[in-house]
């Protein structure tokens, strides 16, 4: 694919509070691959969460007073990157419609141009390839939801996958069904969100892969969590995370 | 003057905001219309998908066709409608001698004192007004002389369709047969014989409508 | 109805490992076909956007149209009634039934109906409604309530509607085979058809234009009920009103392959009058009975107006994890699936249903399919809102009935933390540090029920990102 947009010099990064937390090194390998491709990225002190657990939970002005702090941490007309399509799409799909009435409504929109998914923005902006040293290895893919249905970036992401020479990509049935994540909704509802994790990790099991890709960590949280739960032997990592580690012969 | 329930109803709904006027209705692309050769065939095809049994023919062979048909079968009572010219030639053709071939029954009361007879037939012969060729269905206009119940109590149900009237579209039917000017007391698409697939998604035909459905289609 | 009993069916309901075969089967089935009969990308989304234009614009002209549709009907020989509830409705079609001194009527498929309760209603009065639509048959028979929109009976397989038959339909053999047990439906109904004095139908679509009802169908029962008996009685919402007969085609395309991936139904019925003078069958006496039941306090709302776009094709059902795992008849409700999520909680309240629109991860699988383009996610989220709002009372009967201290400080203190980068980070390394050892309680517990803990970074993303040498402004 050829770059569709021109490169920058720099991009922000919004980390997402889950990598943050739980997954750095997913964070670190997405900002480390943008600046292989010789763009600069600046990690905003300031940042914190996209205010998606309280939009979702009924809780909209706690969510708006958050997403306006991120506002006011990403002021460069510069793209912001997002290593997660459930944070992205909470910034570039739903943020007009929080602020809707409310004074930062024009900066909203204006932030909401500049967001990208980040598989999304290595391919159609940055047109990244990528030679795989690695050895062989099964992996399947899961397609979180929001990365498939708000941003729409399920084939850049899989686009990236596939350039990576030997790693066999198995199809995962019912690869567009939600792994029952939801945030809050996998404590709200835990058996309905149990039984299709559980779906989910059957679903990879049976596909003999040794890994389960996603672009999304609250994904692969709710699915290794499960799998691990019954001993089951796959792991799950984050696609830049994978990428960075088949490039360098891991 | 006392407030009814419509009153009170319609006052709710006056009274809510006004919604934006909704955008434009996005019409269909122009679709080239297939000619009637392509529109008989589809016709064809899609209602023979859902078990329907569809003869095309010219206009002489349609009567020996239907006594096929029926012979095939071995029914030995055929409803029928005195009042159309589809029922008169049937008469026409049952004379003189209707040695071998099913007793015509006409449906020439009201159902009230019909009703056991109705129930009764094997097979009822019906015009169709016209058919949709997109989707695969015919249509019927009942009337007085060729009522409601024709198609869809006997088991087996013969329709005989010119091969002129056959619309691209239900839109190119509605448009040409400028329905909305006058709608009959009832109008009906039929694609096919009865089915339902209620029991584990398992087609099954024939349920309280006809069991067969035969189609004439003449040139 | 209250969390706690939602959680009980549910629970049962993922514990029966029947129910989740049957429905896995059958949802797995109607998304194949759905597929196979929108195979073109671009002309399905032209006909969803089609769809939600014709629906938007009878919407916006909800009034006019109906009492257009009522004059245009009554014109045509068809009387209109108008029913602010459930019960009122019931009254209305009893009167009917009882000033023909009729004891039973057969039935088409409702959902209205079902809304209504009609049958239990008629039956504490002394009459009989006879079930015809066969999975309706089925359920009947078996004493239950339909666990789905287009097939009622989805979640009996084979052997257990076998089973049903041999019980309950007098003479009737045990077989598991699909001819035989339509047969045997087909032979009872006759008979019913044959001598019911009363027939009652749903209706798809009301065309204001015409005074004309729309009715689809495969099985022929519909028909049946709408012209043999000589009274018809159609039941319908106020929200199934369209403009125009041009409005039909589109939406019938829409409607019949979301519901069973067909390109036509069997039968479209298109009623316009009673019998005619001269004709000879057909009904003498046709009803209409317009419904609110909440609907116009629904219409209130301009947002949460989208839910009466509603086509009842249930294809949000057939694409919904939640639906597929619990199956129709945990939601407690007469409507399930992501429709009853939205629908539900606006006409019984939130106090008593508004549980219902949280059981769901908002994947949005249901609103990339409806064909009418309802934005099924955003509805729910609008009533979680609602169920929390400090806001005055507004058009969801029991708005703020969610509000709790515990919650509010919850994200009260969320929000702080998340509005304070600094402490944020603090925070961030503490769970690094001491995350292990967070005490299984409350969402934690909750979580661990089926997953291990998630595993806090020694270090988070921004301490590393410093360490490195990535900058920060």
């Amino acid at each position: 694919m050829t770059p569709e947009t021109s490169k920058p010099s720099r991009v922000y990064f919004f980390g997402t509070c889950l990598i943050d937390a739980v997954y750095p090194d997913a964070g670190l390998a997405a900002i480390r691959l943008i600046e292989r491709e010789g763009v600069r990225v600046v990690l905003p002190a300031g940042q914190s969460c996209c205010g998606q657990p309280a939009y979702n939970s009924g809780f909209p002005a706690e969510a708006r007073a958050v997403a306006r702090r991120q506002l006011q941490a990403f002021p460069e007309e510069i793209p912001v990157v997002v290593p997660s399509g459930s944070c992205a799409g909470m910034m570039k799909h739903h943020y007009p419609a929080l602020f809707a009435g409310d004074p930062d409504l024009s900066s909203a929109q204006a932030f909401s141009g500049r967001v990208f998914e980040w598989s999304e923005f290595m391919v159609r902006v940055l047109g990244a390839r990528y030679e795989d040293r690695g050895g062989p290895l099964r992996v399947t893919w899961h397609s979180s939801c929001h990365a498939l249905r708000e941003m729409r970036v399920i084939e850049h992401s899989k686009h990236l996958l596939r350039q990576l020479q030997n790693v066999e990509l198995v199809e995962l049935p019912g690869e567009r069904e939600c792994c029952g994540f939801g945030g809050t909704f996998s404590v709200k509802h835990p058996a309905i969100s149990g039984a299709m994790v559980n779906d989910k990790v059957d679903d990879i099991q049976r596909t003999g892969a040794a890994r389960v890709i996603a672009g999304d960590c609250g994904c692969l949280m709710n699915i290794t969590g499960a799998a691990d739960r019954r001993g089951l032997p796959f792991a799950g990592q984050h696609l830049a995370e994978f990428i960075w580690e088949r490039i360098h012969g891991g | 003057m006392s407030e009814t329930a419509r009153d009170r109803i319609l006052a709710r709904l006056r009274g809510a905001p006004r919604q934006e006027a909704p955008s434009p209705d996005v019409p269909a692309p122009a679709a080239a219309a297939p000619d009637r050769a392509a529109r008989v065939a589809r016709l064809k095809s899609l209602m023979e998908t859902v078990r329907a049994e569809v003869h095309v023919l010219p206009a002489a062979e349609w009567i020996a066709r239907l006594k096929e048909v029926l012979g095939a079968r071995a029914i030995k009572t055929l409803l029928y409608a005195p009042g159309t010219d589809l029922g008169s030639a049937v008469a026409a053709a049952w004379q003189p001698d209707a040695a071998g071939l099913p007793e015509l029954v006409a449906y020439a009361e009201p159902v009230e004192s019909f009703k056991e007879r109705l129930f009764g037939v094997e097979a009822a012969l019906t015009t169709a007004a016209g058919a949709v060729a997109d989707t695969g269905a015919l249509i019927l206009r009942p009337t007085g002389a060729e009522p409601r119940l024709m198609s869809l109590v006997p088991p087996v149900h013969i329709a005989v369709l010119r091969a002129d009237t056959v619309y691209p579209s239900l839109e190119d039917a509605m448009r040409e047969g400028r329905w909305a000017e006058g709608m009959p007391s009832n109008l009906l698409l039929i694609s096919g014989p009865s089915k339902t697939a209620d029991i584990e998604l398992i087609l099954a035909f024939g349920v309280h409508g006809p069991k067969e459905l035969i189609v004439l289609i003449v040139e | 109805m209250a969390v706690e009993s939602f959680e009980k069916s549910v629970d049962r309901a993922l514990a029966d490992a029947q129910l989740r075969k049957n429905f896995a089967f059958a949802m797995g089935n109607f998304i194949l076909k759905r597929r196979a009969v929108f195979s073109d990308a671009e002309e399905t989304e032209r006909l969803r956007a089609l769809g939600n234009a014709i629906k938007q614009r009878a919407l916006s002209r909800l009034p006019d149209l109906l009492e257009q549709l009522e004059a245009a009907c009554t014109r045509n020989g068809i009387r209109v009634h108008w029913a602010e509830t459930t019960a009122v409705a019931n009254r209305i079609v009893l009167e009917v039934i009882e000033s023909h001194a009729a004891g039973r009527v057969v039935k088409g498929k409702s959902m209205v109906s079902e809304e209504m309760h009609l049958n239990a209603f008629l039956g504490a009065h002394g009459i009989e409604a006879i079930e015809t639509d066969l999975g309706e048959f089925i359920i009947q028979l078996a004493g239950e309530t339909p666990s789905h929109i287009i097939v009622p009976a989805i979640h009996k397989n084979k052997a257990q509607i076998a089973k049903i038959f041999h019980d309950k339909v007098p003479g009737a053999p045990y077989t598991e085979e699909v001819a035989e047990l339509n047969a045997i439906a087909r032979r009872t109904l006759r008979r019913k058809f044959y001598e019911a004095g009363i027939g009652l139908s749903g209706v798809n679509f009301a065309v204001a234009e015409t005074g004309t009802l729309c009715l689809v169908e495969n099985e022929g029962n519909g028909r049946m009920c709408t012209t043999v008996p000589p009274v018809h009685i159609a039941v319908m919402g106020l929200e199934k009103v369209v403009e125009k007969l041009a409005d039909l085609p589109p939406l019938l395309r829409l409607l019949t392959g979301s519901a069973t991936g067909q390109l036509v139904t069997t039968y479209v019925n298109l009623i316009t009058s009673p019998r005619r003078a001269g004709e000879k069958d057909g009904p003498t006496e046709v009803h209409l009975v317009i419904l609110d039941n909440g609907r116009s306090r629904i219409y209130q709302d301009p947002e949460l107006r989208q839910t009466l776009q509603c086509v009842r094709c249930g294809t949000c059902l057939n694409h919904c994890p939640v639906y597929t795992r619990i199956g129709g008849h945990a939601y407690g409700f007469v409507y399930p699936g992501p429709i009853g999520k939205i629908l539900t909680p606006q006409v019984e309240g939130l106090e008593k249903a508004g549980g219902l629109a949280f059981a769901s991860s908002l994947c949005g699988a249901c609103e990339e399919v409806c064909p009418v383009k309802i934005p099924i996610t955003s509805l729910l989220r609008r009533l979680r809102d609602e169920s929390y709002s400090r806001e005055p009372q507004g058009t969801v009967p029991g708005r703020g009935c969610r509000q709790n201290l515990t919650e509010r400080l919850a994200w009260g203190g969320w929000a702080f933390l998340n509005t304070h980068p600094r402490l944020n980070r603090m925070v961030t390394a503490l769970l690094g540090m001491a995350g292990d050892y967070l005490p299984p309680a409350g969402p934690l517990e909750r979580w661990m029920r089926y997953r291990t803990e998630p595993q806090f970074a020694g270090k988070g993303l921004h301490r590393r990102a410093k360490e490195e040498g990535i900058a920060d402004e």
